[in-house]
C-alpha cells in the first residue's frame, strides 16, 4: 500500500512543483507573492478543456492543449503584470499584495460570469487509456495512464526550464535580475523585459500544471486554482522561496505528505496537515530547504 | 465662547445618535431589514477596525480575519449555549480565545520580515473552516450551529412575549455601542506612546528597532489585539444572526473586510467607520447585480490601489469635534495638531 | 576617563566576502571620534554591527563591560547606544514631534492600560514628553515645525531630526552616519558646533562617519581610517592627515586635508 501511496504522492507532487516554480521565480525577481498564480492553473485547465472537448480526447489533442494553454496563460500572465503590478512597482509591498488578491478574485469571479465558463463545475474529457497493474515485490501497484503523463510531462517541463535558466542568455539575465535588480539594469539588462519573461514562463508552467491536474482529477471550475495554488506556495516556502530546485523538491515533498496524511491520518484533515507544515517550517527554518537568507541593506 | 471638552462632546453625540436610531427602530419607522443592515454594518466596522489595526497601522497584511471572526463566533455561541454563560461573558470569551489563536499564529510568523503573515493567516482561515466542519459534535459541523439565543435571554422572552419586539433595537444598540467603544479605545491606543510604537514599526522596522522599539513585541501586541477585536465582532455576529455555518467564514469574507479597510484608508479609523457603513449598504443595494458584484468589488480594489492607494481618507482622521466647532469639513479632515493633543492630554 | 564602548576584533562576512575584518575600537567616555574611509570601506557595516543590525561573524563588542553580541537592536538601544542612518530613515508618515516621541517610548512611564484609557498618568507624562521633545527640537532650530510630516521637511532638517530622534533615546554613545551629507559649508559649520555642544551638554561619547574632511578634522579628537574593511590608520587629525597610507587610500577621492 505504501508504494501505491508514494506513487500517488509523486504524481501530485510534480503538479505542485510545476506551480511552485512560477511562485518562486516571480518572488525571486519582484519579491511579490503572486496570489493570482493559482488562477493561471484554472485558465490553463479550461483552455485544455475547450480544446479536448472540440477535438476529442486523443494524445495529439492533449499535446496541442498543453501547448495552447501555455501560450494563453503566458499572455495573460504578462498582461497581468503590465496592467496590475507594474504601476505599483515602487509602492509599498502591502499595496501590491492587495492588488494581487484583487486580480485573483477578478479572474475567478470573472470566469463565473463568462457565459462559456460559468459557475458550474464541468467534467474533464479523459483519454481513453489503460490502467497498468504492476507487480512489485508481491504487491499490486496501479499506475494509471494519467499518472504516467503527469510524471513524464512534468519532468520534460522542468528539464526545459532548467536548461533555459542555466544555459540561455535570457536565463542568465533572469538570475542576474533576481540577484540584484539595480546592478542588472546598470549592466544593460532590460529589467522590464526580464520580468515579463518570468511571468510568461511561470504562467506557462502553471498552465501545464492545470491541464495535468484536470486530467488527473477530472473536473474544472473557476475556483479550482485556489487550493493547489496555496499548497504550491507552501511548497515554494518549504523548498526555499526564490530557489528553483527548492520549488521542485518542496513540491514533491508536499505532494507525498498530503497523500500520506490522507491515507494514514485523516482524509478530511490532510489540508490542515499541509498548512501545519508551513507554520512548522517558518518556526524552524524560515529560509526553507534550499533558500538563502536575504539581508536587508541598511 | 467656552470650549466644550472633546470627550463629553463626542460621548454626547454618539449616545444621541444611537438613541435616535434605536427609537426609530422601535417605532418601526426604520423596519427590521434596515435595522439588520445597520447592525451588520456595525459588525463589519468592528472587524475592519481590527484588520486596520494590524494591516493599516502595523503594516502587516493579514488575510484570515474571517477565520478569527469564526473562532470568536463559535466560542461565544458555544459558551452561552453549552455552558450557560451570560451573553456578555460569552462575547468576551470569544475575544480571548481568538486572541490566543492570534498568539499561536503570530509567534512563528511575525518575527520574519516579508509577507509570510499574509499567507499564513490565509492558510489559517482555510484550516479553521475544515476544523469547524469536523468538530461536528461541538459546532454542528457542515449543517451549521442552530438555535443561538438573541441578545436577550430565552427566559426573558418566555416571561414576557413583548420582549421580542425589542430584539431589533437591542441588536442595533448592543452592536453599535460596542463598535463605538472599540473605536474610542483604538483611537486612545493609537494616540498613546504604545500606538506610536506600533505605527513606527510600519514606517521603518530597522529605524524603530534602533530607537528602542522591539518590533516583534509590538507586532505581537497589535496582532493579538486585532484577533481579540475580530473575535468580539464574531461573537456579536453569532447573536445577531442566531445561526452559524462554517461556509460563512470563507476567504471572500476576509476580502470583504480588506476592501473596507483599503477603501476607507489604511491607517484611518474614521475612514474604516465611514467605509464600513457605506460598503455594507452598497452590498445590499447591489444585490441585483448577482455574480457581477463579485467582479466589480475586486476591480474597485485594484483601481483604488493603483490610482488612490490611500483610500477615501488616506491616513487622515475625520474629527467630529472639529467639525462641530468649526463647521468646516475641510478643517475636520486635517491632521491632529499638537494643540489637539494638548487638549486631550 | 573610562572605556565606554569597546569592540574587539570584530569581523563580518557576506557570502564569503569579508566586509570588515578585525576591527577594534575603544571609545573613552566623552570622546568625539571620527571614522573615515573611501566608499565601500565598511564604515556603515561597523555601525550596523555595533547596533545589532548585523551579527559579527567573530569578535566581541561590549558597552561598559556588558556584551552586546546577539542582542536585538532595541535592547542595545536600551543599553545606551543610539544612531542615525546614512540614507535617512525617519518615520516618514509621522509628524516631526511624533518622530521624537517614539524615542521616549523606552522611558514611557505609564502602562498599556493607562494609554488605552488616557488615565491621568498618561496625560501628565505625555505633556512632559512633549515639552522635552520640543526643547530638543529647539536646540536644533526645528521648533515650530513639530506638526509637519517628517517626509515634508527639507533634507538638511531631516538629517537634524534624525540626530534629535537618536538623542531623545538618552544614549551614552551616539553614532552619527554622515550627519553633514548634503549640507552646504555654512550648514556644516553650524552642525559642527551643534555636535560639540550636544556632546558637552548631554555628556555623550560620539563616533561619527563623515565624508566632509573639514568637519572630521575640525571636531574629532581622534580618527580611525578604514579601507577595504581593514583599519589602516588611527590617531589625531594631525597624524592622520600626514599618514602616507591614508593619503594613498584617498588618492582617487581628491581628499582635501587642508581644512
Amino acid at each position: 500500500m505504501l508504494l501505491q501511496q508514494l506513487i500517488n504522492g509523486f504524481t501530485l507532487g510534480f503538479i505542485y512543483a510545476l506551480i511552485a516554480l512560477g511562485y518562486t521565480m516571480v518572488y525571486g525577481i519582484v519579491r511579490l507573492i503572486n496570489f493570482a498564480h493559482g488562477d493561471m492553473l484554472m485558465i490553463g485547465a479550461y483552455t485544455g478543456y475547450f480544446i479536448l472537448n472540440a477535438l476529442g480526447a486523443t494524445p495529439s489533442s492533449l499535446v496541442l492543449s498543453l501547448v495552447v494553454s501555455m501560450m494563453v496563460c503566458a499572455v495573460i500572465g504578462v498582461a497581468l503584470e503590465r496592467i496590475c503590478y507594474k504601476p505599483l512597482r515602487t509602492a509599498p509591498r502591502i499595496n501590491i499584495l492587495i492588488v494581487a488578491i484583487g486580480a485573483s478574485l477578478v479572474i475567478e469571479n470573472g470566469g463565473r460570469i463568462l457565459p462559456f465558463m460559468g459557475p458550474n463545475p464541468r467534467q474533464y474529457p479523459q483519454l481513453a487509456g489503460s490502467v497498468n497493474q504492476l507487480d512489485v515485490m508481491g504487491q499490486q501497484v496501479i499506475i494509471s495512464q494519467q499518472d504516467i503523463i503527469v510524471i513524464v510531462v512534468s519532468i520534460v517541463m522542468m528539464a526545459g526550464l532548467g536548461y533555459i535558466v542555466k544555459f540561455t542568455k535570457i536565463g542568465k539575465a533572469m538570475r542576474a535580475v533576481s540577484h540584484d535588480t539595480r546592478a542588472a539594469s546598470l549592466m544593460g539588462i532590460n529589467v522590464d523585459r526580464i520580468i515579463s519573461f518570468t511571468f510568461a514562463i511561470g504562467s506557462a508552467m502553471a498552465a501545464v500544471a492545470g491541464v495535468l491536474f484536470a486530467s488527473k482529477y477530472p473536473q474544472v471550475q473557476t475556483y479550482m486554482g485556489i487550493l493547489p495554488g496555496l499548497k504550491a506556495f507552501v511548497a515554494a516556502v518549504l523548498g526555499g522561496i526564490g530557489s528553483i530546485p527548492g520549488a521542485m523538491i518542496g513540491g514533491i515533498i508536499l505532494g507525498i505528505t498530503e497523500i500520506l496524511s490522507k491515507a494514514y491520518i485523516s482524509s478530511k484533515m490532510a489540508d490542515a496537515v499541509v498548512f501545519g507544515i508551513l507554520v512548522l517550517i517558518l518556526m524552524v527554518r524560515p529560509t526553507g530547504i534550499m533558500g538563502k537568507s536575504l539581508k536587508e541593506k541598511v | 465662547m467656552k470650549k466644550i471638552k472633546s470627550f463629553p462632546l463626542l460621548l454626547g453625540i454618539s449616545l444621541f445618535v444611537v438613541l435616535i436610531v434605536s427609537v426609530l427602530i422601535k417605532l418601526e419607522i426604520l423596519n427590521e431589514y434596515v435595522a439588520q443592515i445597520l447592525s451588520f454594518a456595525g459588525i463589519n466596522v468592528i472587524i475592519a477596525l481590527s484588520l486596520n489595526l494590524i494591516s493599516g497601522f502595523t503594516g502587516q497584511l493579514a488575510l484570515g480575519h474571517a477565520g478569527f471572526m469564526a473562532i470568536g463566533a463559535y466560542a461565544a455561541a458555544i459558551s452561552v449555549m453549552q455552558f450557560n454563560m451570560p451573553i456578555f461573558v460569552g462575547i468576551l470569551i470569544g475575544g480571548v480565545v481568538t486572541s490566543l489563536f492570534g498568539l499561536i499564529i503570530g509567534f512563528p510568523t511575525l518575527r520574519l520580515r516579508g509577507d509570510y503573515l499574509a499567507i499564513v493567516t490565509l492558510a489559517f482561515g482555510e484550516i479553521i473552516r475544515v476544523i469547524l466542519v469536523n468538530l461536528d459534535k461541538l459546532t454542528g459541523g457542515a449543517a451549521g450551529l442552530k438555535g443561538i439565543p438573541y441578545f436577550v435571554s430565552a427566559a426573558a422572552i418566555e416571561s414576557d412575549p413583548a420582549v421580542i419586539t425589542w430584539v431589533p433595537v437591542l441588536n442595533f444598540a448592543c452592536i453599535t455601542l460596542t463598535m463605538l467603544l472599540i473605536l474610542a479605545l483604538s483611537h486612545n491606543l493609537l494616540t498613546s506612546s504604545y500606538g506610536r510604537a506600533i505605527i513606527s514599526v510600519r514606517e521603518d522596522e530597522v529605524a524603530s528597532g534602533s530607537m528602542g522599539v522591539g518590533s516583534f513585541q509590538y507586532k505581537m501586541i497589535a496582532f493579538c489585539l486585532s484577533a481579540f477585536i475580530a473575535g468580539v465582532g464574531g461573537g456579536l455576529y453569532a447573536f445577531l444572526f442566531n445561526y452559524l455555518n462554517p461556509t460563512d467564514f470563507n476567504f471572500l469574507r476576509s476580502v470583504d473586510f480588506l476592501i473596507i479597510v483599503v477603501f476607507g484608508g489604511m491607517g484611518s479609523l474614521t475612514g474604516t467607520l465611514v467605509a464600513g457603513y457605506l460598503l455594507t449598504y452598497l452590498q445590499e443595494a447591489l444585490r441585483f447585480l448577482q455574480d457581477y458584484r463579485l467582479v466589480i468589488y475586486p476591480v474597485l480594489l485594484i483601481i483604488m490601489m493603483i490610482f488612490r492607494p490611500g483610500g477615501i481618507m488616506g491616513s487622515k482622521e475625520l474629527s467630529i469635534v472639529r467639525l462641530v466647532r468649526t463647521g468646516s469639513l475641510k478643517k475636520a479632515l486635517q491632521r491632529e495638531t499638537a494643540a489637539d493633543r494638548e487638549e486631550q492630554a | 576617563m573610562s572605556t565606554v564602548l569597546h569592540a574587539n576584533k570584530i569581523s563580518i562576512e557576506f557570502g564569503g566576502l569579508k566586509a570588515v575584518s578585525d576591527f577594534s575600537l575603544n571609545l573613552e567616555s566623552g570622546e568625539l571620534v571620527g571614522l573615515i574611509g573611501p566608499n565601500g570601506a565598511g564604515k556603515t557595516t561597523v555601525f550596523n554591527m555595533l547596533t545589532g543590525v548585523y551579527l559579527p561573524t567573530s569578535g566581541d563588542i561590549t558597552l561598559e563591560g556588558k556584551s552586546l553580541l546577539k542582542k536585538q537592536p532595541h535592547v542595545i538601544n536600551h543599553y545606551g547606544i543610539a544612531r542615525t542612518f546614512q540614507n535617512i530613515r525617519l518615520f516618514k508618515e509621522m509628524t516631526v514631534l511624533e518622530n521624537v516621541l517614539i524615542s521616549y517610548h523606552a522611558h514611557v512611564g505609564y502602562n498599556f492600560v493607562s494609554g488605552l484609557l488616557h488615565l491621568p498618568s498618561f496625560k501628565s507624562r505625555e505633556k512632559e514628553m512633549r515639552k522635552n521633545a520640543l526643547e530638543l527640537l529647539s536646540i536644533f532650530h526645528i521648533e515650530g515645525k513639530q506638526d509637519e510630516l517628517a517626509k515634508n521637511m527639507p533634507y538638511g532638517e531631516q538629517r537634524k531630526l534624525e540626530i534629535v530622534r537618536a538623542l531623545a533615546t538618552k544614549p551614552k554613545v551616539l553614532l552619527l552616519d554622515e550627519p553633514a551629507a548634503g549640507m552646504n559649508p555654512q550648514e556644516t559649520h553650524d552642525l559642527m558646533n551643534l555636535i560639540r555642544f550636544i556632546r558637552d551638554t548631554f555628556k555623550l561619547t560620539i563616533l561619527l562617519i563623515e565624508h566632509d574632511m573639514s568637519l572630521v578634522m575640525g571636531i574629532c579628537e581622534r580618527i580611525l581610517v578604514l579601507d577595504y574593511g581593514q583599519t589602516i590608520a588611527s590617531g589625531t587629525p594631525d597624524q592622520i592627515s600626514k599618514n602616507p597610507m591614508v593619503i594613498k587610500a584617498y588618492l582617487g577621492e581628491e581628499a582635501d586635508f587642508s581644512a
